[in-house]
């Protein structure tokens, strides 16, 4: 997709656009009166303007910074032994520590990164690998289309949790191959989300001009398919890391997941449930990680959609 | 500048060749049931036995209201569309026979413009990648493509300044001409117009009539003009087909189709359009059609108009009427000085 | 009880007196509506003022954007809440605007009806029309659904649907789309109303459909003695159909008068140029004349005239004042243009020129493309 060059600053969101400026002419500007804007800029004024993703941005940039920056600085590391043993929260211990004395905080600031190497590999993987499928699928059509189809299906039709605990219990442990697991089972998805996005464009007529000015199809599908079904897939991506995130907890609470000594969120809840009672910030902490993570995503998916929508009235009231 | 001495009507082409022809072109899109099984449940006939040629510099107007097949003809000519049956002739070949690479090269001599500037223009390109895209495809932007896109959006009157602007900033009739534009970059032969003026106000819609009456002056382009607007297409053609449920009813220089229309959908279709003229208007004779088109998934057998034909339903007795039932009408001359497919066609005067 | 019985019977008690044809059954004065939007207000309609007296039939020209419809809207109050609308409208010199729903769903069907362009918008794809058109019927009279029915029959007739009988059990998608909009025509003039409000009725329907609905139209204002606001792009429907014409440009009328004063002595150089615009089927083809570049934005508009930079005669004057309309050499004949007199014995070819491309722009393509090749 090529970079739109455009010359003309945007003004702040909120602040009056354009204005009346005097044309190369001398005579005032009547045609253009509206400030020159991309449709990339266009989506990011919409996006700015939605204060819960906006919100949720902030929040889930901190947590990524505090997972990783925060990880890497904070006093102990993940898996070390600490003389404290089952302490509540406190200065020394803002999560607390478990019965082997491990500090709860940096376990959860570990977990974080696996659990969100995970989860956007998982969208990475799944995303390219279905939105090819997808595309290919509606673009051509006919006995292809069905026959791609038919495999989608397939994998749609397996029980996903029941397999992935199978496949994970076999090839699991390490957090990638948790991922590719997933992954694996999720591009179904979005292959049936992709191919309904690419049928809807292939009947554009602006398809049918770049047939008729002798495209070949794998330059439709680059450069006009892929561009204009861009923003679905992506919220759909933004969606599929709410979800990665969920199923690893799963997985991992189940125990097919990512094994110690290595952690991750889902782990973390998975460990603390026998001592829910007794030591209750083992498991509250690693908790409020999954649903914050999970719920800021959800809201910048929500707002990517709205922004990304061409239909969606103008104010935001 | 010189305004170019547009001949009209009088088959100012006359003499030249036939540039395209299309010989019995017939396209059937099937219906299909729904369900798991989707069985062919009948046919709908877009387009029935249509043949006629473009000659060399002309333009030939094509006009028809809704359903009439005239926009499926366009897409066959360019094998958009695979025909049914039937040939086009384009240099000496047949466009419906070519292989895929054949067919590329044929693009750079056959172009067309569409009828919505807002759907014809992918929304994610900056117009000048838009305009440029032909070249690239082509392998002809490495050598001087740049200055060539610059040049031909001021040919059709755009700032190449805004280049870098996207489709949505653009006005209906300012998306028409980055249409045109694009169209031309590889210097066609023949250009398909499908219906390019229908989605613009009349204001605008004049800037591109006369912009396509100038590029084909200097460019010697042959127009092959689709449209719904009879006003329109008398404007702009040499000649003019009528089109009526998949069929050619008549056909003849522009002038001559609009002095002495012989077809009674014809005669219709020009009473029908009202003038902008307030005492002309109030004082013309009007034939009205009644109905409306039947179904082209089960047209009426004999000649297709008949069921809305006023001549069939006033002035022809029983005996007249079983012809028009029975046999399908060709196009032929029957004395009104160009073919007319009515086995009772009769020239009226109407403007 | 026949239909007669209704129409006449059926009127409740507190309605408006029978109008005299002098009388204005309408008059809209200084209506603006403008649309917040994130680049500043949109001022679709800048304020339009025009009455409308019973019987006539008024047409609205304009290109997109011009606010020929936003207009039509406002008068019906049937714009989304975030329309900012101001002015006056008065039906029968009761004000409109203002008017709590309620008390505008009385006004609404029974004195004004509206029709719009696309007939599946005003139906309703689950009833029969036959049981539309009565419903209608009842709303505003109460008769049995029998008499309703009858009536409903009456008025396919009216509008000219064959075998209308019939026709009532069928429902909307088994109709095409002259059909229904004869159905929504019928629906309109159920009420005998006073003010028919026709936003593009033929837009979308084919040449020959569309000189049916014309008849169909014209036999529902014969009918009913309605005055009627038409409004359309095609100026060859006005030509045919209005009394007098109103000319709208970027929010507000640019010309008044009678359909002769606008198609044989335009004073306002818009005008000039949209009728120099219009392929001509009555005559020979002669080169048009375009009113070069596009309708202006609408939203953050400078002060002057918004037809300046599109206009031939424009003097610094256009650019700093907005003209106001003015009498011309008619008293019923207004234009907004600082140069109207200037118009006085011209055609669109004296004023406008012809010429396009850009053929020093053109001469370069010409060589590159060749050496290309």
């Amino acid at each position: 997709m090529p970079e739109p060059t455009t010359t003309t600053t945007t003004p702040a969101p909120g602040a009056p656009a354009g204005g009346a400026q005097p044309g190369p002419s001398g005579r005032a500007e009547r045609e253009f009166t509206v400030a020159e804007r991309s449709q990339f800029q266009l989506v990011l004024r919409r996006f700015l303007q939605h204060r819960l993703a906006m919100v949720s941005l902030v929040v889930l940039v901190l947590l990524v910074l505090l997972a990783y920056v925060g990880g890497a600085l904070w006093k102990y590391k993940f898996g070390e032994y600490t003389p404290d043993e089952s302490e509540p929260p406190s200065w020394e211990h803002p999560f607390g520590t478990d019965s082997a004395g491990r500090d709860q905080f940096a376990q959860v600031l570990r977990g974080t990164q696996i659990s969100l190497q995970i989860a956007v590999l998982v969208a990475l993987f799944a995303t390219v690998v279905g939105t090819i499928w997808g595309a290919v699928a509606g673009y051509f059509g006919g006995l292809v289309d069905t026959l791609m189809m038919r495999v989608s299906d397939l994998i749609l039709t397996l029980p996903l949790i029941a397999v992935a605990a199978m496949l994970g219990h076999n090839f699991g442990g390490t957090w990638w191959l948790i991922a590719l697991v997933i992954a694996g089972l999720y591009w179904a998805y979005v292959s049936r989300v992709a191919r309904g996005v690419v049928l809807s464009l292939r009947e554009k007529e602006f398809i049918e001009a770049a047939r008729a000015l002798g495209s070949s199809d794998v330059r439709i599908i680059l450069r006009h398919l892929v561009p204009n079904a861009l923003g679905a897939i992506i919220v759909n991506a933004t969606i599929l890391i709410a979800v990665a995130i969920l199923l690893e907890t799963a997985l991992s609470y189940l125990g097919f997941g990512v094994t110690a000594p290595d952690t991750s969120l889902g782990l973390l809840v998975s460990e603390a449930q026998t001592a829910l009672s007794t030591r209750p910030w083992l498991f509250y902490f690693p908790g409020l990680f999954i649903i914050l993570i999970a719920l800021c995503i959800n809201f910048i998916g929500d707002g990517l959609r709205d922004a990304l929508d061409p239909q969606q009235t103008k104010v935001r009231r | 500048m010189s305004a170019p001495a547009v001949s009209k009507g009088g088959g100012g082409a006359s003499g030249a060749e036939p540039i395209l022809s299309a010989r019995n072109l017939v396209k059937h899109f099937p219906v299909r049931s729904t369900g798991l099984i989707r069985r062919q449940v009948g046919v709908i006939h877009a387009v029935c036995d249509v043949s006629f040629e473009l000659l060399e510099g002309e333009t030939l107007g094509l006009v028809g209201e809704s359903g009439c097949g005239k926009s499926t003809t366009a897409r066959l000519v360019l094998n958009l569309i695979k025909a049914t049956s039937g040939e086009v002739f384009y240099g000496g070949k047949d466009v419906t026979a070519l292989s895929p690479k054949q067919l590329r090269t044929l693009r750079r001599d056959l172009q067309i413009v569409f009828q919505d500037p807002y759907a014809s223009l992918d929304p994610r390109m900056p117009v000048n990648e838009i305009v440029a895209e032909p070249l690239r495809i082509h392998d002809m932007y490495d050598k001087g493509g740049r200055e060539l896109v610059r040049d031909l959006l001021r040919t059709v009157g755009l700032k190449p300044e805004h280049g870098n602007r996207f489709p949505h900033e653009f006005s209906g009739g300012q998306r028409q001409r980055i249409g045109v534009a694009r169209a031309l970059a590889l210097r066609p032969k023949v250009l398909v117009l499908d219906e390019p003026v229908s989605a613009l106000d009349v204001s605008i819609q004049a800037g591109v009539l006369n912009l396509l009456d100038e590029l084909q002056a200097e460019l010697g382009l042959s127009y092959l003009f689709v449209s719904h607007d009879l006003s329109v297409v008398r404007h702009t053609a040499d000649r003019i087909a009528v089109m009526y449920l998949g069929r050619i009813v008549e056909t003849g220089p522009a002038a001559d189709l609009f002095e002495r229309p012989g077809h009674p959908y014809t005669q219709a279709l020009i009473s029908a359009i009202p003038l902008p003229d307030p005492r002309k208007e109030r004082a013309r004779e009007r034939i009205t059609v009644v109905g409306d088109l039947p179904s082209p998934a089960d047209p009426p057998s004999g000649c297709r108009f008949r069921t809305r034909c006023p001549k069939f339903a006033a002035e022809l007795t029983e005996d007249e009427r079983r012809r028009c039932v029975d046999d399908i009408p060709e196009l032929v001359g029957r004395g009104q000085g160009h073919p007319v497919a009515c086995h009772y066609a009769e020239q009226k005067v109407l403007i | 009880m026949t239909a007669e019985d209704v129409l006449a019977g059926g009127r409740p008690e507190g309605a408006a007196e029978p109008v005299r044809p002098s009388d204005p059954v309408l008059e809209v004065s200084g209506l603006t509506v403008g649309f917040p939007s994130e680049d500043g207000m949109v001022q679709a309609v800048r304020g339009v003022d025009y009455s409308l007296r019973g019987g006539e039939v008024l047409g609205i020209v304009g290109e997109s954007g011009s606010g020929k419809s936003v207009t039509s809207l406002a008068v019906m109050g049937l714009l989304p809440r975030t329309a900012k609308v101001s002015g006056s409208v008065r039906f029968r010199g009761r004000e409109l605007i203002g008017m709590s729903e309620a008390e505008l769903n009385k006004v609404r069907g029974r004195d004004i009806s509206m029709i719009f362009q696309d007939p599946m918008t005003s139906l309703n794809p689950v009833y029969s029309v036959g049981y539309q058109i009565a419903e209608a019927v009842r709303a505003h009279h109460g008769v049995s659904k029998a008499a309703a029915l009858d009536r409903a029959a009456d008025l396919l007739e009216l509008v000219r649907i064959p075998n209308p009988g019939q026709r009532l059990s069928a429902y909307p998608h088994e109709l095409s789309g002259g059909m229904r909009q004869r159905v929504v025509i019928a629906i309109a003039m159920a009420n005998d109303p006073d003010v028919i409000i026709a936003d593009e009725p033929t837009t979308a329907l084919d040449v020959t459909v569309q000189a049916q609905i014309m008849q169909s139209l014209q036999a529902a204002q014969a009918e009913t003695g309605a005055a009627m606001v038409l409004i359309t792009h095609d100026l060859g429907v006005i030509a045919g159909q209005a009394d007098r014409v109103l000319v709208m440009y970027a929010g507000k009328p640019v010309e008044i008068g009678t359909a002769e004063d606008v198609f044989y002595t335009a004073r306002m150089p818009y005008t000039f140029g949209l009728l120099g615009s219009l392929p001509r089927l009555d005559r020979p083809s002669e080169r048009l004349t375009p009113i070069p570049g596009s309708p202006p934005s609408v939203v953050n508009m400078p002060p002057g005239c918004p037809f300046t930079p599109r206009c031939p005669l424009a003097i610094p004057l256009c650019d700093e004042r907005e003209p106001e309309l003015e009498p011309t050499t008619d008293a019923g004949h207004l234009a907004a243009c600082h140069r109207s007199d200037e118009l006085v014995g011209k055609s669109p070819g004296d004023v406008f020129t012809t010429g396009v491309a850009d053929t020093e722009a053109l001469a370069h393509f010409v060589e590159e493309s060749e050496e290309l090749a």
